[in-house]
C-alpha cells in the first residue's frame, strides 16, 4: 500500500528518515531547516527512536556520530551558519568512516544572510568545508518527493560506503507543499558486522576494525559487543592505533578514504538528461532550479531551438563523465544556480578536458527567489 | 595491566605526570562499582588526559577538541546499556568545551567525567587554561596571568549535576572511592582530578619536580566539611576536595526511554542500523 501525503519537502525528509531506519535525531533549530527536526521530534519516540535537542550544532553532529557508533542510523539538519559550525565534526565523521546524514537546507548567506529565503551558496562548502583531504557525497532534492526520496538513499549510501552523506537542499524545496507516495516498502541498506566474533581474535590474530577488504570498505561492529573498538580523529592504522607522524600511513588510509568514493563514482551519481542527444545547448542544473530550467528548455524545443537539460542528483562526487559527454557535444553549456557560481566551476574544469571546448555561461541568481523559466529562455536565446 | 593495550605502550605521558595516577585509580574505582568492561565506553577530546582511553582495551572514541560530552551523550542514549566514561583536562572541558559541560550536567544525562585538571594546557607546551591560578606562569601569560579562574566542582554543580566530587593525586583512596561512586551514580557525575604536570606547569612555577607538586595537593587541600567551618581568610590559597554534590535524581537518558515506552509500547531500538526490517 503506497501512502499519499500533502506535505513541505522538510517533512517529507523526516518521513524518508524513518523509512531508511533513521532512529536518531541531535539538532539546533535554525531556519530553513527546522521542520525536520520538529518531526521527527515527534516521529521517532513512536518508533523507538531517539531525539535530542542539543545546544548548538557542534554538539548536534558529535552527538550523531556517537549514536552511530552505538549502532544506530543517525541524522542532524540545519542550515548554513549551522553546517559552518559542524564542519570539522564531518572531518572527523570521514575519517573514523562514520556513517550518518546530515541535511542542509541552504538559505542566502555570508553569515547570518537571508533566514528565510532560498540560496545554493553551500555547494563549495559542502565539499570543502573540512579540512585536509576527503571525498564528500551530497544529494540535491528538486521536488519534495525527491526529497522524500533522496533522504533514503542518502542513509544507503551512508552505510554502504561508511561516510557522512550530505543532502544539499534549498528553501524552496524546504517549504514547498506537494503530494508524495510514500511506499509500504522500500529498499534498506542495513550496517554490516564483522564476520568473526571478538573471541575468535587474539594476541597473534588481532581484530582489525579498520581493515578494508577489496571495496576499501571496512565492516563495522557497534560499541558495547567486545571488538574493544580504538576510534581516533588521528591518522591511524588498521587496528585504529594512533600513527600520525608517519607520511607513508597518513598517505595510504587517506588515499583509501578518497578511492572508496572515487572508485564507486560511476554507482554513486546520478544524473538526468533530457533533449541532449541533438542539442546545441545544454543547461545544468540542481534542485530547485531544475524546476524552471524544465519548462525553459521544453519552451525552448517548441521554438525550435536544439536545448538539452541535465540535471544533477549527485553535485559531489562530481558527475565528470556525464558533463564531459556533453561537452563533447554540445557548443555551450549553461549552468543555472542560486548563487554567484559554485558548480559552473566544475563545469569549467570538465569542459576544458573536451576535445573541443564548449563556452560554459552562467545564469545566476541569488537574492532568494528562484530563476523564473523565462529569464533562463531569454538567456538562452542570446547564447544561442 | 590487564586492561590496558600492551602493544601500544610505552605511553606518551611525561615522567611525574599525574595521568598515571588517575588511570590507576579509575580502573579500581570500575573494580569496586562491578563495571562489565564489556561495556565501557571511554570518550574523550583533545590533550593529554585525552590521550588516556586509547591505552585501555576497551571501545573509545578519541574524538575533537571539547567535544566529548556531545559524543558521549549519542552514545549513551543510542544505547543506554553502555557505561559511558569521559576522560577530558581542564582545557578541553571548561575552555572550548565548557558550553557543553554545563548542558551535560544541567540535562543530567548518565556519563561520569573525569576532569584532569592540571591548570596548563600540556600538549600544546604550557599556555595557561582557564583554571590557571592568577598570577601563575604559562607560555602565554609570561607575566603571570590576569584571569580569573574556574572553579570547575563548583560551576558544574551548579549547572545541575547529581553527583560532583574534587579530590588531587594526593588523594589516590578518596579518588578511586569517589570514581565508584561516580559509576554508580544514574546521573551526571563529574571528579575532579587536580593533577600535576611538572613539565609546564612546574617548571614555570617553582614546582619543579612531582614530588613538589604533590607535596603541595597534600599541604594546601582541606575537605569541604571542614572548608564550610572556616572563613575566607582561613581558606585563602587552599584547595577544596571532597565530595560537592551526591543527589541522585532521573537522568535524561531514562526521560528519553519512557517516552519511547509511552508512544510505541516498547525501550529504544538500540543497534537497530543492523536489522533487515525497521516497520512497526
Amino acid at each position: 500500500m503506497t501512502e499519499e501525503l500533502f506535505v513541505q519537502g522538510n517533512e517529507a525528509c523526516a518521513h524518508g528518515a524513518i523509512k531508511a531506519g533513521c532512529r536518531f535525531f541531535a539538532g539546533y533549530p535554525i531556519t530553513p531547516s527546522t521542520e525536520v527536526a520538529e518531526d521527527l521530534a515527534a516521529f521517532l519516540p513512536r518508533y523507538g527512536g531517539s531525539f535530542l535537542q542539543m545546544e548548538d550544532e557542534i554538539a548536534a553532529i558529535g552527538a550523531v556520530i556517537g549514536a552511530s557508533w552505538s549502532g544506530l542510523k543517525a541524522m542532524t539538519s540545519t542550515s548554513g551558519p549551522g553546517f559552518s559550525l559542524m564542519q570539522e565534526n564531518i572531518g572527523y565523521a570521514h575519517i573514523t568512516e562514520t556513517p550518518l546524514v546530515i541535511v542542509d537546507v541552504q538559505r542566502g548567506g555570508p553569515s547570518t544572510g537571508q533566514p528565510t529565503m532560498a540560496s545554493q551558496g553551500d555547494m563549495m562548502q559542502l565539499r570543502w568545508g573540512s579540512h585536509g583531504d576527503y571525498e564528500p557525497i551530497a544529494i540535491s532534492p528538486s521536488s519534495v518527493q525527491e526529497f522524500f526520496d533522496f533522504t533514503i538513499k542518502a542513509f544507503n549510501l551512508a552505510e554502504e560506503y561508511r561516510v557522512p552523506v550530505i543532502i544539499a537542499a534549498d528553501e524552496v524545496i524546504g517549504h514547498m507543499r506537494e503530494k508524495i507516495n510514500i511506499p509500504d516498502k522500500v529498499e534498506i541498506k542495513k550496517r554490516v558486522m564483522p564476520k568473526e566474533k571478538p573471541e575468535q581474535f587474539d594476541i597473534s590474530n588481532p581484530y582489525l576494525p579498520f581493515k578494508a577488504g577489496d571495496n576499501e570498505i571496512p565492516p563495522m561492529a557497534p560499541f558495547g559487543e567486545g571488538y574493544n573498538i580504538p576510534v581516533t580523529g588521528l591518522t591511524h592504522d588498521e587496528r585504529g592505533y594512533p600513527d600520525s607522524s608517519d607520511p607513508i600511513a597518513h598517505t595510504k588510509l587517506v588515499s583509501r578514504l578518497c578511492n572508496k568514493i572515487l572508485n564507486n563514482r560511476e554507482k554513486i551519481v546520478s544524473v538526468h538528461e533530457s533533449f541532449c542527444d541533438d542539442a546545441d545547448t545544454i543547461v545544468i542544473s540542481y534542485g530547485a532550479p531544475v524546476r524552471s530550467v524544465f519548462t525553459a528548455v521544453q519552451n525552448a524545443r517548441e521554438e525550435g531551438l536544439k536545448v538539452g537539460s541535465i540535471k544533477i542528483d549527485t553535485p559531489w562526487p562530481f558527475p565528470e563523465n556525464q558533463i564531459l559527454k556533453a561537452a563533447e557535444t554540445a557548443k555551450n553549456l549553461i549552468v543555472v544556480e542560486m548563487n554567484l557560481g559554485q558548480i559552473v566551476h566544475e563545469v569549467e574544469r570538465v569542459a576544458g578536458l573536451a576535445d573541443e571546448r564548449p563556452d560554459v555561461h552562467l545564469i545566476p541568481k541569488i537574492g532568494g527567489e528562484l530563476h523564473k523559466p523565462n529569464e533562463i529562455l531569454s538567456e538562452i536565446k542570446k547564447i544561442s | 595491566m590487564k586492561y590496558l593495550r600492551k602493544d601500544r605502550l610505552p605511553n606518551i605521558f611525561c615522567a611525574g605526570c599525574g595521568n598515571g595516577i588517575a588511570l590507576n585509580t579509575f580502573f579500581k574505582g570500575m573494580e569496586s562499582a562491578e563495571i562489565d568492561f564489556d561495556t565501557l565506553s571511554l570518550v574523550s577530546g583533545i590533550g593529554c588526559s585525552s590521550r588516556i582511553p586509547g591505552y585501555v582495551k576497551c571501545d573509545s572514541l578519541h574524538t575533537t577538541h571539547g567535544r566529548a560530552i556531545t559524543f558521549a551523550s549519542g552514545l549513551k542514549v543510542g544505547n543506554p546499556d553502555l557505561n559511558v566514561v569521559v576522560f577530558t583536562g581542564d582545557g578541553d572541558a571548561a575552555s572550548i568545551g565548557g558550553n557543553h559541560l554545563i548542558h551535560g550536567a544541567r540535562k543530567n544525562i548518565n556519563i561520569t567525567v573525569i576532569c584532569v585538571n592540571n591548570n596548563i594546557y600540556g600538549m600544546t607546551g604550557g599556555q595557561i587554561s582557564p583554571t590557571s591560578p592568577e598570577g601563575s606562569f604559562g607560555t602565554t601569560a609570561p607575566y603571570g596571568s590576569r584571569d580569573k579562574p574556574f572553579n570547575l566542582a563548583e560551576l558544574v554543580a551548579a549547572a545541575g549535576a547529581s553527583f560532583v566530587s574534587r579530590w588531587t593525586t594526593a588523594h589516590p583512596l578518596q579518588l578511586s572511592n569517589s570514581i565508584k561512586k561516580a559509576l554508580l551514580n544514574p546521573g551526571f557525575s563529574f571528579v575532579e582530578v587536580i593533577s600535576q604536570c611538572p613539565t609546564y606547569y612546574g617548571r614555570k612555577n617553582k614546582l619543579r619536580s612531582p614530588v613538589d607538586m604533590i607535596n603541595a595537593f597534600k599541604e594546601n587541600s582541606v575537605n569541604i566539611r571542614k572548608a564550610n567551618k572556616m572563613s575566607d581568610e582561613e581558606l585563602a590559597g587552599k584547595l577544596i576536595v571532597g565530595e560537592f554534590v551526591n543527589n541522585p535524581r532521573k537522568e535524561l537518558t531514562e526521560n528519553v526511554c519512557d517516552l519511547s515506552v509511552e508512544q510505541c509500547g516498547r525501550s529504544l531500538a538500540i543497534k537497530s542500523a543492523y536489522l533487515d526490517n525497521f516497520d512497526d
